[in-house]
């Protein structure tokens, strides 16, 4: 290719047209709360881990269902299970065990 | 032309503005209220969303002209026996009315903050409800409110929480929220102000400008984020935790006064009327009508009706509109 000087720039929107989503309804057949979330943020407010970490379910359990979920996983390895966010969240979702569920299925060593 | 008499339970505005309508069609409407004065929820407001309306002022006016009403305070029912004639409603002082048709404007009840203990009301000091701070407006009266510097709105406590069993968006905390808001920041013009909301329902007409006011005029913050847990430090100052979800940080602040913005659930009569006369509740604990959009003020029984918010949350003027609505519906019955 001929060198202009310059190059295009890569498109930073998510093409939601595109998006892979055969994992995240493997999880919700796993977690059928797994659409139930409203964004509320309690979880991520009351996480113990969340106030030194980057974890977040709330953006995590988002991410996914956008079909992005790289380096949201990595970030579910500093929750401790201690299952405050289960207590708080207003949905009634079973939250420390869709945790497992993300990991189980998008193969991440528990 | 002596009509028919129609008993009103309940004698709030819905209860008011049925029989009012009803009066004005030429009936004998008798009004019961198990309080010892008519009003409702609306006796407990200082001013009304989204204009701001004295409360006092829409209450005077809607009993100011209440002759040809029979009404009735203190009065609790005991019974009401069905017969093919109508109703029999039996009142615990002894009295007794016959009716072909009964209405129940029976109403709402607050969320009793106290049940979602993670935010500590009755438990911190400075931890109040919309309703408290609504009678300081009136009053200008409750020590747990001393020049607060920093003050937070909490919406949903109690709705749109199934820990709570309330699935219900209650549909005006909203819209109270942010009136309140604005109010006590007029009030204390130095105070940060900030509300914790999921979402922001502002649905009516002139609400989202009432918003805008909040954002423009006062200066109210907006945090999209639901509040987990508050805390109490030694100093009584209140430590709230909340995630900005819109910039994805959890996140910790200090605050002086903190509002929860209870939601509305189901009267206390309700599942005690529901199990008297045979009426089907909701999910959430409201009367069931007949048909939820042809026929909302109706039940099974043809001479049974059912308004205001003993069918659901809703503000103020829908409310007068179905009162208004409903006296029609009970002058077809009845004439035909």
């Amino acid at each position: 290719m001929i060198d202009f000087g310059y190059s295009l720039s890569k498109s930073n929107a998510l093409k939601i047209e595109n998006l892979d989503d055969s994992r995240f309804k493997a999880l919700h057949k796993l977690e059928p709360d797994a659409y139930k979330c409203i964004g509320c943020g309690s979880c991520t407010a009351s996480c113990s881990a969340g106030v030194f970490t980057e974890l977040s379910l709330r953006k995590t359990l988002l991410s996914l269902q956008r079909g992005e979920g790289k380096g949201y996983i990595d970030q579910l390895q500093s929750c401790m299970l201690c299952g405050k966010c289960m207590l708080v969240c207003p949905r009634g979702i079973n939250t420390r065990h869709l945790i497992l569920s993300i990991c189980k299925i998008y193969s991440v060593e528990q | 032309m002596a009509k028919d008499n129609v008993v009103v339970i309940g004698g709030g505005p819905c209860g008011i503005e049925v029989s009012r309508n009803l009066r004005d069609m030429g009936y004998t409407p008798i009004l019961l209220e198990q309080q010892s004065e008519l009003g409702g929820h609306l006796r407990q407001w200082d001013r009304l969303f989204p204009e701001g309306v004295d409360a006092r002022k829409v209450l005077k006016e809607l009993t100011s002209d209440l002759r040809g009403v029979k009404w009735f305070t203190d009065a609790t029912i005991d019974s009401i026996k069905k017969s093919r004639k109508g109703y029999t409603v039996n009142v615990d002082s002894g009295m007794t009315f016959e009716s072909k048709a009964v209405i129940l404007t029976t109403g709402f009840k607050l969320f009793p903050a106290e049940k979602k203990e993670e935010y500590g009301y009755n438990i911190y000091e400075r931890v109040i409800t919309n309703a408290d701070l609504e009678e300081y407006f009136r009053t200008r009266k409750d020590s747990r409110i001393q020049d607060p510097k920093t003050i937070g709105f909490v919406h949903c406590v109690g709705s749109r929480d199934e820990k709570a069993c309330n699935r219900q968006c209650s549909k005006v905390c909203c819209a109270t929220a942010v009136k309140q808001a604005s109010e006590i920041k007029e009030l204390f013009p130095e105070a940060t102000v900030y509300c914790f909301y999921m979402d922001l329902r502002m649905f009516g007409r002139s609400y989202e400008d009432m918003y805008l006011n909040a954002q423009k005029k006062y200066g109210v913050r907006f945090i999209r984020g639901r509040v987990s847990e508050v805390s109490e430090d030694i100093d009584g100052k209140l430590f709230v935790k909340a995630e900005d979800t819109l910039l994805g940080k959890p996140m910790k602040m200090k605050m002086d006064l903190l509002v929860l913005m209870t939601g509305i659930i189901p009267g206390e009569s309700t599942a005690q009327y529901s199990e008297m006369l045979g009426i089907e509740r909701g999910e959430d604990g409201f009367f069931a009508p007949k048909d939820t959009i042809l026929e909302p003020c109706r039940t099974k029984d043809a001479g049974l009706f059912i308004a205001g918010t003993c069918t659901g949350p809703k503000t103020l003027p829908e409310t007068l509109s179905e009162a208004r609505a409903t006296a029609i519906q009970v002058h077809n019955f009845l004439s035909k």
